[in-house]
């Protein structure tokens, strides 16, 4: 589930808030978003995909809350990893694009 | 009667409204806008992200128009299926796709290019695929409410006209009428949090019964993914490369992705974990199976594990009728519902005219989801265009099944509606009940569902977002009664529908199964067009 936003890198854009399918966010008058809903979020990733500057996380476990923090996620250099790998972002390839596509279709056939 | 919705701010009219903003509901407005019509497209959540498609990476079933090539890909899943598919259908989803796809290479779409500089279309990935479809139908001109639940269709003696809903993000209550909807909104995974699936509750299911359609294959919706019990990412085929095992390490026997699930889920059932690792990738293959699902990593990488040399316990999550075969019975080639002014498409339709009784989700799913968009778009389009005149002076009632109001409901509405989600998924999770299938045990839990219904249908549901979680709940609650009562007819074992106390599949039942009703549900069977066994 969605668990941190990181104040210190958000500039309050609110693509979060628009993309959820879950509507899990919040809009705050002059401030940055808040987890309104947590128990709606669905562990998509949307939110942090669409998150320009990397400042969302949303932990794998579908379930419960893991507790993790801005300071660990820094520490683990977790915050971003899947709009890159999507190759989302200034300067990036999408993934779409990656010839390993048709290479694993070649030998997999899928 | 329900309360016209005199507190609208949002009042809006166009030829042709599409609910739902997934594949099928894009392809289906960007089709209709094509034909020079007005069209506004309203999802649930964001057209662009929410749905199924969005945030996963699938294969499609783009097969170039060569005979052999065709016949092939036409007889793969056929037998599978349990011979329900039909050849005319599968030759214009097959047509249809491959234009489609081809669309989609000279609007941008950044398919990787083969040695031979020709592109790869036979995949997508979601986030790009979806969004490029955003920015496609916003091009076309068409209107999106993004956060804009239904709630129920409106309709008049001429058909269905139109829709009304809530803005979830403002609270404000909406309607648009239309002379034409496409009913665009997915399958019903039962809130199970498969990845993308909660926005998809068999909402639309609802609202074409409400409107006098009816139902085909419920009985094909016990599809369950292989899952990290902790994760919500459902890539059910990387588990081919899986193998199986209990804590102790001893291998799992007869444990797969394909026909070993069922042994997966009796030992679950029986309260033992079942662990996996997809120790059969070799080194060379991990690089590829990693860029070609790069969400299937993201629980794994974050959570310190090697899924190639770690095990990791696993489930089966419920993907109900997301990647089973059933849906909204589809009565012609614009893939109409019966009922005039209503269409329907994507997960939301049947699908067992392509692929029968078994779907492998992906590939098939998102063939139809773009075909089928695509005939219903032009579909609601010609048919919205050919009302003229009269059109603009229609006054369409609400459809719901539960009186819907403006003013509070009792307290304790919100709690309520959680209860009845449990108690239905109560009855559609479970293994012996849905994938294991029994007379006895199937009867049983309809009766549940019976009173479920009965409960909830006569109970004042407000135009509020928490007014959208309780008809998700009555939504849910018709589709299990829709599946049981189609699971409990055929009595065999055919596609993905398992009867335990019919082990074989029965010639004699090689016809589909319709079914409908509300308050009353019936089922009765349909003769599959005859040409299907030519194949």
């Amino acid at each position: 589930m969605i668990e941190v936003i990181s104040a210190d890198r958000c500039v309050e854009c609110n693509q979060c808030v628009s993309v959820c399918p879950t509507n899990v966010f919040d809009r705050v008058e002059n401030g940055i978003p808040v987890i309104a809903r947590q128990s709606d979020c669905q562990t998509c990733f949307m939110c942090e995909l669409y998150c320009p500057v990397d400042a969302l996380y949303v932990a794998p476990d579908s379930e419960g809350i893991t507790g993790i923090t801005e300071a660990e996620l820094e520490q683990q250099g977790l915050l971003g990893g899947y709009r890159e790998k999507v190759g989302w972002g200034k300067g990036r390839q999408p993934v779409a694009s990656h010839d390993f596509m048709y290479k694993l279709a070649a030998r997999a056939g899928f | 009667m329900n309360q016209p919705a005199l507190k609208e701010t949002l009042k809006l009219t166009a030829d042709v409204l599409v609910i739902g903003g997934g594949p099928a509901g894009t392809w289906a407005a960007l089709t209709a806008a094509a034909k020079g019509v007005k069209v506004i497209l309203a999802d649930k959540g964001y057209c662009g992200s929410s749905g199924a498609t969005a945030p996963s990476g699938t294969g499609v079933w783009y097969v170039k128009p060569e005979e052999e090539l065709r016949e092939a890909a036409k007889a793969s899943r056929y037998a599978m299926g349990g011979k329900l598919a039909e050849h005319r259908w599968m030759d214009r989803v097959l047509d249809r796709t491959y234009e489609n796809m081809n669309r989609l290479g000279v609007a941008g779409y950044p398919f990787p290019v083969d040695e031979e500089g020709n592109q790869y279309r036979r995949s997508l990935q979601g986030p790009e695929y979806m969004r490029l479809m955003r920015k496609l139908v916003k091009k076309a001109g068409v209107k999106i409410l993004d956060h804009s639940p239904v709630l129920e269709l409106l309709a008049d003696e001429h058909g269905v006209a139109g829709a009304a809903g809530v803005q979830t993000q403002t609270g404000e209550a909406w309607s648009v009428h239309a002379g034409a909807v496409v009913i665009a909104t997915g399958g019903c995974a039962f809130l199970s949090k498969a990845l993308g699936c909660n926005v998809l509750t068999g909402d639309g299911y609802l609202f074409a019964a409400e409107a006098g359609a009816s139902l085909s294959g419920m009985e094909f919706s016990n599809a369950y993914a292989i899952c990290p019990t902790f994760s919500s990412v459902t890539k059910t085929a990387y588990y081919s490369y899986a193998s199986f095992y209990y804590e102790d390490g001893t291998v799992v026997e007869g444990a797969g992705s394909k026909k070993g699930r069922s042994v997966i889920a009796r030992n679950l059932l029986a309260g033992r974990q079942v662990f996996a690792k997809l120790d059969g990738a070799d080194e060379a293959l991990q690089p590829l199976l990693r860029v070609a699902q790069t969400n299937f990593f993201l629980p794994f990488d974050r959570r310190g594990i090697n899924p190639f040399k770690d095990v990791f316990p696993v489930t089966l999550r419920l993907e109900g009728t997301v990647r089973g075969t059933g849906g909204i019975r589809i009565t012609d080639e614009s893939c109409g519902t019966g009922v005039p002014g209503l269409y329907a498409a994507g997960d939301a339709a049947t699908r067992e005219l392509i692929c029968g009784g078994f779907t492998g989700g992906g590939s098939h799913n998102a063939a139809w989801a773009m075909s089928s968009g695509s005939f219903a778009g032009e579909g609601a389009a010609a048919y919205a265009a050919g009302l003229g005149w009269h059109s603009v002076h229609r006054a369409p009632v609400g459809l719901s099944s539960s009186p819907l109001v403006h003013q509070e409901v009792k307290a304790g509405a919100a709690a309520r509606t959680a209860e009845y989600v449990e108690a239905v998924q109560a009855e559609v999770k479970p293994y012996d009940i849905n994938l294991f299938r029994t007379e006895q045990g199937l009867a049983s839990s309809l009766e549940r569902l019976d009173g479920l219904w009965k409960e909830q249908r006569g109970r004042e549901i407000q135009r509020t977002p928490e007014g959208v979680k309780a008809r998700e709940a009555e939504a849910m609650t018709a589709t299990a009664r829709w599946m049981y009562s189609s699971a409990l007819a055929r009595t065999e074992t055919r596609g993905m529908h398992k009867r335990e106390d019919f082990k074989g599949s029965d010639d004699s039942q090689h016809h589909r199964l319709i079914s409908g009703g509300l308050d009353q549900v019936w089922v009765k069977t349909e003769e599959v067009a005859k040409e299907s066994v030519l194949l």
